[in-house]
């Protein structure tokens, strides 16, 4: 009935998003809505396995870029369309997320964080020196002309509303089901887990490669938004940090959090970034996230539930 | 001496354990029979934990064998044999923080209990029965050092046990309190799980156990009833030394 319920509203956001394209706003809100978009992609697939799992993923950007370099790599060789893209970069990075989820069998808590980050560093590397997909210099796409809705900005917007929509519905069904308390209990005592007869392994598989799907799934459409990629903006370093701090800010424990995070801290950005600078980014969320992770440790989810309990 | 093999609920056949050069376990070997209380001791770092980790499965052995209902288990990953029956409790007591104590006990019986025993009525008695039920909706954090004891226990028992190893569920505990846990493994016991029973309490595990199997520097150095535990040499200077 829940599940109905929460499919419903989706699809209700869905209506919404179509409803905002219809009133042809300034074409600069669905620039923004885009990127505070992406980061709720990026938020909850983080949060699959940072907050669910407890497994500190700090190779964000890998998982978007490897993403974005899929999309391009179709572009190249086969001109193939968004939403193969989009498929493609979810199942690639997919694929790297298994990957590092047999790593969890040696590394945990902080040497985990590090292995994922150099991990970003080494494909950052690697693209770097692979012309096909524009190496350093970077790619330039050339758009065909939007196929729906008579502007890129507004496609790619309804796109990621979509994409938005499905990542949070996912991770909402994952949290309720015996998989979310399977990684509750071994993201509060691995051993304990185990001997209480959770196969941590398997689950945790699940939840890097579940993970690594959504970011790259939110990286693939990239290439289409900004139209030219270069290694560092797909490998920014931003990513890594807001992918961290927004689910940190909105709550790990449950599917809200990230989405109330990626939202005001995506936003604030955006505000940020035209009415003052864009440099102001990282500090605003260093200072923000600080502040959470001194004051509300457990998020806005865990502040409000306190107050209620009052 | 050799009993039947459909008696055998646990055998420990020369199992050893490294860690590094140090040699913490030497082939040892050991038998548990279905329905029995056995006790294990031992000085300290003599190696029970060690035994336990490596019969659970939470430490892979080098070199032996170990088979439960004669069936061999020694590569089998620690969740399985959890659900094949085995199940352990920890000498420092390992809650799911995040969870309430009715939930902690859902993990085992969603995971672990063979037939799925459904949801919180299930949970709930094995609570009422340990004597848990009012701390059912608390956060593991707020509870007193028996009560987090006694946590573990029921948490284990959810898991629907055949054989359930204790490690130390009474150190620190008032004798009131040993008393307490004492009852609910005996009562363990009579519903016919096999109990392994690790403990320093001497008071505890000699009234507890029929046999008791002593430790020393990863050997097994004796075997007997209580009775004959207190009373031989080797064991006496193990404890004292020399
Ligand atoms: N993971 C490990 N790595 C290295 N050494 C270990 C490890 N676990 C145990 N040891 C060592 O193995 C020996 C046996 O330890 P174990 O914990 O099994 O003893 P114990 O009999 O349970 O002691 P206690 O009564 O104090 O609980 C000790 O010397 C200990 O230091
Ligand atoms: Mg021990």
């Amino acid at each position: 009935m829940k599940t109905v319920r929460a499919f419903l509203v989706g699809v209700a956001l869905i209506g919404l998003g179509l409803l905002l394209v219809g009133l042809r706003v300034n074409p600069y809100a669905y620039f923004a809505g885009y990127v505070v978009l992406q980061y709720v992609i990026i938020a909850t697939a983080w949060n699959v396995l940072g907050g669910y799992a407890g497994y500190v993923n700090f190779g964000t950007p890998a998982f978007f870029a490897l993403g974005a370099y899929t999309a391009i790599f179709l572009i190249e060789a086969f001109g193939a369309p968004l939403p193969v893209l989009i498929l493609a970069g979810g199942l690639v990075a997919g694929l790297l997320g298994l990957g590092i989820g047999y790593l969890t069998l040696r590394l945990k808590g902080v040497f985990f964080s590090i292995a994922t980050f150099a991990l970003s560093v080494v494909l950052q590397t690697l693209i770097i020196n692979w012309d096909y997909v524009g190496g350093a210099k970077g790619y330039t796409l050339i758009r065909p002309p939007a196929p729906f809705f008579g502007s890129w900005a507004i496609l790619l917007f309804m796109v990621m509303v979509g994409l938005a929509v499905v990542t949070v519905l996912v991770a909402r069904s994952v949290e309720r089901s015996w998989i979310g308390r399977g990684l509750a209990a071994l993201r509060d005592n691995e051993e304990a887990a185990e001997c209480m007869g959770v196969p941590t392994l398997r689950l945790k598989l699940f939840a890097t490669t579940l993970s690594g799907f959504f970011l790259g799934v939110a990286g693939a459409p990239f290439p289409y938004y900004v139209t030219y990629v270069e290694p560092s903006s797909a490998f920014d370093l931003n990513y890594a940090v807001n992918a961290l701090a927004m689910p940190m800010i909105g709550g790990t424990t449950t599917w809200i959090g990230p989405v109330i995070g990626a939202v005001l801290l995506g936003t604030a950005q955006q505000v940020a970034t035209v009415t003052i600078s864009s440099e102001l980014n990282l500090l605003i969320v260093g200072v923000v996230l600080v502040l959470f992770v001194v004051l509300a440790p457990e998020g806005i989810v865990g502040l409000v539930r306190r107050l209620r309990h009052r | 001496m050799s009993r039947p093999m459909a008696d055998t609920l646990l055998e420990i056949d020369a199992i050893s354990k490294r860690f590094g050069g140090f040699l913490a376990l030497d082939r040892v070997s050991l038998r548990v029979r279905a329905g029995e209380r056995l006790g294990l001791i031992g000085p300290n770092g003599s190696g029970k934990t060690t035994l336990i980790n490596c019969v659970s499965g939470a430490l892979p052995t080098d070199g032996g064998r170990i088979l439960f209902e004669g069936r061999d288990i020694t590569a089998l990953p620690a969740h399985q044999r959890t659900r094949l029956g085995i199940v352990r409790s920890f000498q420092i007591p390992k809650p799911f923080t995040s969870m309430t104590v009715l939930e902690n006990l859902g993990i085992p019986l969603e995971y672990a209990a063979p037939a799925r025993s459904h949801g919180a009525a299930a949970a709930l008695d094995i609570l009422r029965a340990i004597g848990l039920d009012a701390k059912a909706q608390l956060r593991p954090t707020g509870l007193t050092q028996i009560e987090m004891r006694k946590l573990e226990l029921a948490r284990a028992m959810a898991a629907r046990p055949k054989l359930l190893i204790s490690d130390e569920a009474m150190a620190g505990l008032s004798s009131a309190e040993v008393d307490d846990i004492l009852a609910i493994l005996f009562r363990l016991n009579e519903s016919g799980i096999t109990i392994i029973m690790i403990e320093h309490i001497m008071r505890a595990v000699m009234r507890f156990s029929q046999r008791v199997v002593v430790l020393d520097a990863g050997t097994r150095i004796a075997e007997g009833t209580p009775e004959e535990i207190v009373r031989n040499p080797a064991v006496e200077k193990a404890y004292l030394g020399e």
